[in-house]
C-alpha cells in the first residue's frame, strides 16, 4: 500500500527545480542538467500512474523507457551543437547578446 | 504512513536535495556529480514504486552515459576547476528563476495533489509483461525509436564536422 501524495510532490519538486536550473544557468552545458531534472520528474509521474494499476499495455513502464531513450538522443545532439558553437565562438555564455561572435 | 511511504520519502528527499544542489552549486563539475545523486534518488523512488526495469535503465543510461557525456563536454569547453565566476547569474536573474521554478512546482502540485485518493495497492508489472508489451503493442514506436537514435547519431556527427570557415 502506498499513498500517491509522495510521487506527485516529488514530480512537482523535480520539474520546479529543473525549470529553475534551465533559467538560472548561463553555462550552456549546465542547462542540460535542468532538462534532465524535468525529464526525471516526468518519469516519476509516468511510473506513478502504473502504481495505481490504472494503466493498460504496461504504459507506465514502457513510456518511461521511451522518454529515457529520447532524452539520451537529445543530449547527444545538444552537446554536439554546444561543442561546435564553442569551437566557433570560444564561449558558451547563454546571456551573451547575439551577433557578438569574434 | 506505510513502509513504502517511508522508503519513498527517503529516496525522494535524496532526489530533491541532489537536484537542488545540482542547480545551485557554483562548481560546474560538482553540478554534474550532484545530478548523479539526484538521478540515483529518482531511481530509488522508481524502485519503491515497483518499476525495477525503468530504475535500472535510468541508472544505466542517465548515470552511465548522459552524465559522462556532460562531464566530457565540460572538460572540452574548458570548465574551471574552482567556482565558475565567469557564468555567475546576477541577483535579478536568480530571483526571477527561483520565482519561475517555485511557480511551476506549486502549479503542478496544486493540479496533481487533488487527484490523490487513499492508499492504493502497488501494481506489480513484471519485466516479462513489459517485454511482451514492447514487442507487441508498442513495437512500431519502439522501431521508430531506433530510427531516432540513428538520426541523432548521424546529426551529431554532421554538426560536429561543420568546418570553421562556414561560421557566419
Amino acid at each position: 500500500m502506498i499513498h500517491l501524495t509522495g510521487p506527485y510532490l516529488l514530480a512537482a519538486a523535480l520539474v520546479g527545480l529543473g525549470a529553475f536550473g534551465i533559467t538560472v544557468r548561463r553555462n550552456a552545458v549546465l542547462l542540460l542538467v535542468g532538462v534532465e531534472l524535468v525529464l526525471s520528474g516526468s518519469l516519476v509521474l509516468l511510473v506513478a500512474t502504473q502504481a495505481t494499476g490504472g494503466d493498460r499495455w504496461a504504459a507506465g513502464s514502457v513510456l518511461p523507457l521511451f522518454v529515457i531513450t529520447i532524452a539520451a538522443a537529445e543530449v547527444v545532439v545538444a552537446l554536439a551543437v554546444i561543442l561546435t558553437a564553442y569551437r566557433h565562438r570560444a564561449r558558451i555564455d547563454l546571456a551573451e547578446p547575439s551577433g557578438e561572435a569574434p | 504512513m506505510t513502509a513504502l511511504d517511508t522508503a519513498f520519502a527517503a529516496t525522494g528527499l535524496v532526489a530533491v536535495v541532489g537536484g537542488l544542489l545540482a542547480v545551485t552549486t557554483r562548481h560546474v563539475v560538482h553540478a554534474a556529480l550532484w545530478l548523479v545523486v539526484a538521478l540515483l534518488g529518482v531511481a530509488g523512488a522508481l524502485l519503491v514504486l515497483g518499476a525495477e526495469l525503468v530504475a535500472l535503465v535510468l541508472v544505466l543510461v542517465y548515470v552511465g552515459a548522459v552524465v559522462v557525456l556532460v562531464l566530457f563536454a565540460l572538460m572540452l569547453t574548458r570548465a574551471p576547476i574552482g567556482p565558475d565566476l565567469e557564468h555567475r547569474a546576477g541577483p535579478w536573474r536568480t530571483a526571477g528563476s527561483a520565482a519561475l521554478g517555485a511557480a511551476v512546482a506549486v502549479l503542478l502540485g496544486s493540479v496533481l495533489l487533488p487527484l490523490t485518493g487513499g492508499a492504493v495497492e502497488r501494481a506489480e508489472v513484471t519485466s516479462t509483461q513489459v517485454a511482451g508489451q514492447i514487442f507487441g503493442t508498442w513495437v512500431w514506436p519502439f522501431e521508430l525509436l531506433s530510427l531516432l537514435l540513428l538520426v541523432a547519431l548521424v546529426a551529431a556527427l554532421a554538426v560536429s564536422r561543420i568546418p570553421r570557415e562556414a561560421a557566419p
